[in-house]
């Protein structure tokens, strides 16, 4: 077994693991660590895929700000955890059943007979000063740049979309009202004052 | 050697973590949006594990994609809990029944 198994095998215990730990955990503010812990592994995962990138990413984006803000919430909104899995065992025959009959049937269809390394070989890892970053910019500034755009704008969306949803009391919100400031004159806002100045007739 | 059938598996067993969790969870939407989360990571493990074997960067390029639809979908989730909180005052699955599904 060389170290890249180990490495694999040691990431995806604990990636499974937190998983089902955070599916089966009673506390909502437990689940988002677990939840944490498996994202650092998926990233390692994603780090032995040579997408350093992404992995860094979803450690930056993800546990960073997404863990964040769902830790923010849960400690915000003060869940009652006496209501908490009230009907948990109802589902979770069926659940299981679905869930295993699902990974077995991907088990078959995705095994080693059409997926493994004798099919698709690995490709050879890349040298030192391979840079993950500069071939992903070169692809997104060029070929993706349109997506990438509308992928900011996307973000614009969900920004004015949350704070809409949340934003709450209209009475206290400030707005313009434009065809006041349009039709102003100046007389209204500018005041003339006529200031008389003593007249001290010494150096004339 | 790692294959790439070892990649596909343990994504498909994490997809399937993830759908178990939005069966089996019928106390809080924070839970069945955290399992959401699992599933795009498990499908993100999908692209990267492809567009390495077969040396195509547009599966990273895609995955970029996801992730930014995946965090504009949690800012919304969120604002729509918090929502549901400040008008039910539970967020449970067993009170989000105002549409009788």
């Amino acid at each position: 077994m060389t170290f890249d198994q180990i490495l694999f095998y040691v990431f995806s215990f604990w990636f499974i693991a937190s998983s089902l730990a955070m599916i089966f955990s009673r506390n909502a503010a437990k689940a988002v660590l677990f939840l944490i812990l498996s994202f650092f592994s998926a990233a390692s995962i994603w780090i032995l895929l040579e997408a350093e990138f992404l992995a860094i990413t979803l450690i930056l984006v993800y546990v960073g700000a997404v863990m964040v803000l769902f830790l923010f919430v849960i400690k915000m909104l003060n869940i009652d955890k006496s209501t908490l899995r009230a009907k948990f065992a109802g589902y979770l025959p069926l659940g299981l059943v679905v869930a295993i009959i699902i990974v077995a049937e991907m088990a078959l269809v995705l095994g080693s007979n059409q997926f493994g390394l004798e099919v698709i070989a690995a490709p050879a890892r890349h040298a030192a000063d391979y840079s993950n970053i500069t071939v992903l910019a070169m692809q997104l500034y060029t070929d993706y740049v349109y997506p990438f755009e509308l992928a900011a704008v996307l973000l614009l969306i969900a920004i004015i979309a949350a704070i809409t949803l949340v934003h709450k009391n209209e009475g206290n919100r400030k707005s313009q009202n434009i065809s006041e400031q349009v039709s102003v004159k100046a007389k209204d806002r500018v005041r003339l004052v006529s200031i008389v100045t003593p007249d001290k007739g010494g150096k004339s | 050697m790692i294959s790439l059938s070892d990649y596909l598996i343990l994504s498909a067993i994490i997809f399937c973590i993830g759908l178990v969790g939005i069966f089996v969870n019928r106390t809080n939407i924070i839970t069945l949006l955290m399992c959401v989360e699992l599933i795009l990571v498990a499908v993100n493990t999908n692209f990267i594990a492809f567009s390495y074997f077969l040396g195509n960067e547009a599966g990273q390029i895609f995955v970029f994609f996801i992730l930014t639809v995946a965090a504009a979908e949690v800012a919304i989730g969120l604002a729509i809990l918090t929502l549901l909180f400040r008008n039910k005052g539970s967020i449970s699955v067993d009170v989000t029944n105002s549409l009788r599904g």
